[in-house]
C-alpha cells in the first residue's frame, strides 16, 4: 500500500493490517455468497418460500454492510460495523434457533438456518469476531 | 464433474490449506514456491471449469444452469483473487489468505458437483 493512501486511513480500519485483510476476505465471501444465494432464490421460486428468502437478502446486505463497515473504521465504519454485526449475531441466534424448533416456517435454508451449519457453522463464528475487532480497536 | 479431476482439485486445494496454514503458524509470508503453487492450482482450476462447461454442451444440463454459471465464475476466479490479495500482503497474514481460499475452494467444487448432480430433464 502506498504511504498517502495509509496516511488518510483510520488506524482502526480493517483494510490497514494484515489480519483485518483476511477478516475482510471471509467477510466478503459471505456477503457475496448470501447476497447470490438470494438473488438466484427470489427471482427463480420466490413463492415457494418468500420469508426465507427475504432473509436470505436481508443477510446478504448485512454481510455487505459489515464489510464495508470493516473496511472503512473510523466513527462511522465503526457505527455501521457494530450495528451489522449485532444484527448478525442476534439473527444467527434467533434464526438459527427457530429452524431448529420448526422447520415448517423455514422450508428453503438461509445462511443462518441451523446456526450456519450449511457453511460450517462460519455464520455463527463470524460475528462475535467481527465484535472482537471492533471491541479491540475501540478509540481510547 | 464428478471425475477424477475434482478429487484432484480438493485434495490439491487440501494439501496446500495445510502448507499456507502452517507457513502462516511459523510467521512466514507467503514465498515464490507458495505463489506458484497457487498459480499451479488456479491453473488446475481453470482445467476443471473447461471440462464442466464443455459438458454443458454436451448434454446433461444441470437442472440449476444459472446457479452452476455462477458458480463456475465464481470458483475460477476464486484463487487468481486470493493470489492477488496474497501478494498485497507480504506478511504472515498474506499466507493466512492463501490458506482460507485454499480451505474454501473444496466447497465450491462439492457444491458444483451437487448442482451438476442434479440434471434436468
Amino acid at each position: 500500500m502506498p504511504e498517502e493512501t495509509t496516511a488518510t486511513r483510520p488506524s482502526d480500519a480493517a483494510l490497514g493490517s494484515g489480519l483485518g485483510r483476511v477478516l475482510l476476505l471471509v467477510y466478503g465471501i459471505f456477503a457475496l455468497s448470501a447476497s447470490a444465494r438470494a438473488l438466484v432464490q427470489i427471482t427463480t421460486h420466490f413463492d415457494e418460500a418468500p420469508l426465507a428468502y427475504l432473509l436470505s437478502a436481508m443477510a446478504g446486505l448485512v454481510y455487505i454492510a459489515a464489510t464495508v463497515g470493516l473496511a472503512r473504521g473510523g466513527p462511522r465504519g465503526r457505527r455501521i460495523a457494530l450495528i451489522s454485526c449485532t444484527i448478525e449475531l442476534i439473527g444467527v441466534l434467533i434464526i438459527g434457533t427457530l429452524s431448529v424448533l420448526d422447520k415448517g416456517d423455514f422450508p428453503d435454508a438461509t445462511v443462518w438456518s441451523n446456526f450456519g451449519s450449511g457453511y460450517g457453522y462460519v455464520p455463527l463464528v463470524l460475528p462475535f469476531i467481527g465484535l472482537w475487532w471492533i471491541w479491540r480497536h475501540k478509540p481510547e | 464433474m464428478n471425475g477424477p479431476l475434482s478429487v484432484a482439485t480438493i485434495i490439491a486445494a487440501l494439501v496446500l490449506a495445510a502448507w499456507y496454514l502452517l507457513r502462516a503458524a511459523l510467521d512466514r509470508a507467503p514465498s515464490r514456491f507458495d505463489l506458484l503453487a497457487a498459480v499451479v492450482l488456479a491453473a488446475l482450476v481453470v482445467v476443471l471449469v473447461v471440462v464442466a462447461v464443455a459438458g454443458l454442451f454436451d448434454g446433461g444440463r444441470p437442472a440449476d444452469t444459472g446457479t452452476f454459471a455462477g458458480y463456475l465464475i465464481t470458483t475460477i476466479a476464486f484463487v487468481p483473487t486470493a493470489l492477488v490479495l496474497a501478494k498485497m500482503e507480504p506478511t504472515r497474514w498474506g499466507s493466512v489468505i492463501l490458506g482460507v481460499a485454499c480451505l474454501v475452494l473444496p466447497v465450491l467444487v462439492l457444491r458444483l458437483q451437487q448442482i451438476a448432480s442434479v440434471t434436468g430433464a
